[in-house]
């Protein structure tokens, strides 16, 4: 593709910010790359959203296919139908990730300003507690007997919400840098001067100029949670504290389980009732949805913060 | 020291749940790490189990398992390390090219959406094309070319190729953002010169944008190394549908110490397992961090 270009004549007509060009042919070559590349991410996705829409007769004719012989919602009303189970790992992936986000930002934001603050003589003290944990990591065993033989916390909504995902060593780093590098200590000292305490000055000063970085931490550590099945996969063993994203996992395993066990009449006749693939397929698409359609709105912070955890990690 | 605590015992007091939060969910099993020197029951809890020594090391390193997922935890790293940098720094300087930023941007935003998916939902995208009965590969292509359909989950052999694709094909996305952040930071002038000197486009990309962002190709790498001993759980359990007959190929230290803990209860395994990764992991990290330090200050954890 470079072979073909050569470095345009600097021309009177080029614009001052884009002063860089090539050939039309090589600009043609590169938007057909990426057109091919942005298939291979979105064809996945397209072709379990159209099993999803498939008539079940259909795949079991000719497998999963683009182009089926016969659409069919089926899959979604048998969903539908038996809603509960669904709509209550919604209920709880939503609750999980909205106060675990909440939490997680105020205890991860009141320990990183402490340490942003120059005149604070223990700042380099706890800077390296945060930092070991980056560091070292005692592994999953004991971490995991913590949380059940001291904690207790197996089948409850705690198993959601602490383990891991609270809190994160490398956003405590970035919000103390953005703390030191953007709030101007003077600021700070004449708030104090004017009698604003501690917690004033955090909360009515600090907080509302740091919104640039809250909202970076924020949105990953709301995909953290939303995304987050690996907890549950650990500690929870109770139907009714099935996440989201768990019960996929859960689906996808199951209804496999069920077909290598078809000699069992019941569950054969079962099997025949419920349009096994393309529910299958449904869920998946369910449990997407989300973020697909919030994407477009949070595109722009999720590269912003990219970059910025990739310069300091 | 009291007075100075007493004036800043707001701070203190801010700083208390975030620190008890990484005492117990970081510290803690840190020093728990010692069971993996005991003989473990949970009636007698980790400070009461009696000590085993090194027991549980020799009976891992005794087992065919111990060599098997360490190799693949290398291997796997290793390729992903490679084949990613070459195809994301690809896409960064096809990206980097294109002149309609508003192109850029959805393209960008395309390759980053898998990024964001959950590997809960990508093993249903990768079941969607290897399903045995249904799957697009067997029933569509496969069926096509008058091959006879494979059982992709039964057959270990093919999956380190379709392991090392499913990873590009997630994670392609997330570097060639910061690849491109890179290259967007280099000043223009240097292309204005160079192309008044007559240098073509490859000439430019080799010559100035490539060795203009060394500095974060070789942080990003290093950081990766730094990783090479910790596995993506999510990918190998997930995507494999947690498949046994695969365990020889996909079998990795992180699974390992899972299906160890969980699946069969073996905590004296599984914690030596563990504290194996733990320890080869904190050297990685520490010293790539020191590479890093000496080369780029700016970069460094520490």
């Amino acid at each position: 593709m470079n072979a073909t270009t050569n470095a345009a004549l600097p021309s009177s007509q080029s614009s001052p910010k884009r002063i860089r060009e090539n050939s039309s042919v090589a600009q043609f070559l590169i938007h057909v790359f990426f057109v091919l590349a942005c298939a291979a991410c979105l064809i996945p996705l397209i072709l379990v959203a159209i099993v999803s829409l498939t008539d079940e007769r259909s795949i079991l004719a000719n497998g999963y296919s683009f182009f089926p012989e016969k659409f069919s919602l089926d899959a979604y009303r048998y969903l539908l139908g038996d809603a509960q189970r669904l709509l209550n790992a919604y209920g709880i992936s939503i609750l999980v990730t909205v106060v675990g986000t909440v939490t997680s930002l105020l205890i991860s934001s009141l320990l990183a300003y402490p340490l942003s603050r120059k005149d604070f003589p223990q700042r380099n003290l706890l800077a390296f507690f945060v930092f070991f944990t980056i560091l070292f990591n005692g592994g999953l065993v004991p971490w995991y007997l913590v949380y059940t033989n001291l904690f207790h916390i197996k089948d409850t909504l705690f198993a959601l919400l602490v383990p891991n995902l609270l809190m994160n060593g490398f956003y405590i780093l970035i919000m103390r840098t953005f703390f030191t590098t953007s709030i101007p200590g003077s600021l700070i000292e004449s708030a104090q001067i004017d009698g604003a305490g501690e917690w004033r000055t955090f909360f009515r000063i600090v907080l509302p100029l740091s919104l640039p970085v809250l909202a970076t931490i924020g949105l990953f550590t709301t995909l953290g949670y939303w995304n987050d099945w690996f907890n549950s996969l650990v500690f929870i063993y109770d139907n009714r504290l099935i996440s989201l994203q768990y019960l996929m996992t859960k689906t996808l395993l199951s209804i496999q389980f069920l077909q290598s066990n078809t000699q069992n009449s019941n569950v054969g006749k079962l099997l025949t009732e419920m349009p096994t693939e393309t529910v299958r397929m449904a869920m998946a698409i369910i449990g997407i949805g989300p973020i697909v359609l919030a994407y477009p709105f949070f595109q722009k912070y999720l590269v912003k913060g990219l970059t910025v955890g990739a310069v300091k990690g | 020291m009291p007075r100075t605590f007493v004036k800043y015992r707001s701070l203190w007091i801010m700083v208390l749940p975030g620190l008890i939060y990484l005492l117990i969910n970081n510290y803690l099993p840190m020093f728990g790490t010692i069971i993996a020197f005991k003989d473990f029951n949970y009636t007698d809890g980790v400070w009461g189990s009696g000590w085993a020594g090194f027991k549980n090391f020799e009976f891992l390193f005794s087992t065919q398992d111990a060599y098997v997922i360490t190799r693949n935890t290398l291997l796997y790293n290793a390729v992903f390390i490679v084949f990613n940098l070459v195809l994301a720094l690809t896409v960064a300087l096809l990206l980097n090219e294109i002149k309609r930023r508003y192109m850029q941007n959805v393209y960008q935003s395309v390759l980053l959406l898998p990024y964001l998916i959950s590997f809960s939902i990508v093993g249903y995208l990768v079941y969607s094309f290897l399903s045995m009965d249904y799957g697009f590969i067997n029933s569509a292509v496969l069926q096509k070319l008058g091959l006879p359909p494979v059982s992709w989950y039964m057959e270990a052999k093919y999956w380190p190729f379709i392991l090392v694709l499913v990873n590009a094909w997630k994670y392609i996305g997330y570097s060639s953002v910061i690849y491109l952040a890179a290259m967007a930071g280099i000043n223009q002038e240097y292309y204005e010169a160079a192309r008044i000197d007559g240098a073509n486009r490859w000439k430019q990309m080799t010559r100035i944008t490539l060795p203009l962002i060394r500095p974060v190709i070789i942080v990003m790498t290093l950081l990766l190394i730094g990783r090479i001993f910790y596995a993506d759980f999510g990918l190998f359990y997930q995507v494999t549908m947690n498949t046994g007959i695969l365990l020889p190929t996909t079998n990795v230290i992180d699974t390992y110490v899972y299906r160890a803990l969980i699946q069969t209860g073996d905590i004296g395994m599984s914690s030596a397992a563990g504290l194996f990764q733990s320890v080869v992991g904190f050297l990685l990290v520490f010293s790539v961090n020191l590479l890093i330090r000496k080369f780029d200050r700016e970069n460094a954890l520490f």
